[in-house]
């Protein structure tokens, strides 16, 4: 599976998620954010940082760049695109997810573990197909902006259309307001678009992929997507 | 053309969450200023262009709000120019 990994000036994950795909059997390379064009990867991933200096507002000024061009095109035309933290952030200005990550309402930058409860009743998405839903993952965060809103009507779309991909929960996966580490509406933690190929999270799986991490929870999205990918060869 | 000056006052929407806002009242209220009711933290970016007119000018500075300087999902902005 060829990941295109998308690098801004100020992108600081890149090399973690070069490191997870390596872990995963995945064969990823970098891309800058200057280039037109992606390779024909299988998979884009926009890692976390601070793009731009998150100035003005997070993932607000990457949008114009020429690569964020190819990867709305890649994505349109159904290709599974990740965004990860800063990267969720960037969909989200770039009007890929609906949305904004305003600050964490602590006014805390937050770096600590955390657990996913994947959504049973998601809609269908490589990320989340091949993944065992029932069971949460712990993986950890690292933002001072993750604090997920959205108006109320498109929230309720968001319910209903079952495009909420992740909450916040518990190692059981009891999801409740007290295991909410950024004041998330929903207590949302990654949200899908409407195809489902598109996936937006605060927490970052690339840094659960191997024991010395102390988790390798992260592994199971990118073995979802590995393996909806290998299917369709 | 006309060089005007513009500042633009971008501004949470109400009913959003300020927490920024809500330190700086308590920030506020340890220094003794009691009677203090709310506060919400907003930014000002202060721009000179050039245009026809000023309504020229107030339409070009609402589309660059629109498109980049306020995010319609949280922010409200306001524009006031005056002319150099």
């Amino acid at each position: 599976m060829k990941v295109a990994i998308v690098v801004f000036p100020g992108t600081w994950s890149d090399d973690d998620c070069m490191y997870a795909m390596h872990q995963v059997g995945a064969d990823p390379y970098k891309i800058w954010h200057t280039e037109k064009s992606l390779n024909n990867p299988d998979l884009v991933i926009i890692p976390g940082g601070f793009s731009y200096g998150d100035y003005l507002r997070c993932g607000a000024i990457a949008r114009f760049s020429n690569v964020m061009k190819s990867v709305t095109s890649f994505s349109k035309s159904g290709g599974p695109v990740i965004g990860i933290c800063n990267g969720f952030q960037i969909l989200c200005e770039a009007g890929m997810l609906p949305g904004v990550l305003m600050q964490n309402d602590s006014l805390q930058f937050r770096c600590q573990d955390t657990y996913l409860k994947p959504n049973s009743n998601a809609l269908s998405s490589p990320f989340l197909d091949k993944l065992d839903r029932d069971t949460p993952l712990k993986i950890p965060i690292s933002h001072g902006s993750g604090n997920y809103f959205v108006d109320g009507k498109t929230l309720d779309i968001l319910e209903n259309q079952n495009r909420i991909a992740f909450r916040y929960s518990n190692e059981f996966g009891d999801i409740d307001q007290k295991y909410n580490p950024n004041g998330s509406i929903n207590n949302i933690a990654g949200i899908l678009n409407e195809s489902g190929n598109v996936l937006g999270m605060m927490p970052h799986p690339e840094r659960a992929c191997d024991e010395l991490l102390d988790s390798t929870d992260g592994n199971a999205i990118w073995n979802s997507i590995i393996e909806v990918v290998r299917h369709k060869e | 053309m006309t060089q005007f000056n513009a500042s633009v006052y971008i501004k949470l929407k109400n009913g959003v969450n300020d927490p920024q806002g809500l330190a700086v009242i308590s920030g506020l209220k340890q220094l003794g200023f009691e009677a203090i009711d709310s506060a919400r933290v907003g930014k000002v970016i202060d721009i000179k262009l050039d245009a026809e007119s000023e309504e020229q000018a107030k339409n070009d500075l609402t589309e660059m709000c629109e498109q980049l300087l306020a995010n319609p999902v949280i922010e409200d902005f306001d524009i006031s120019i005056t002319n150099i």
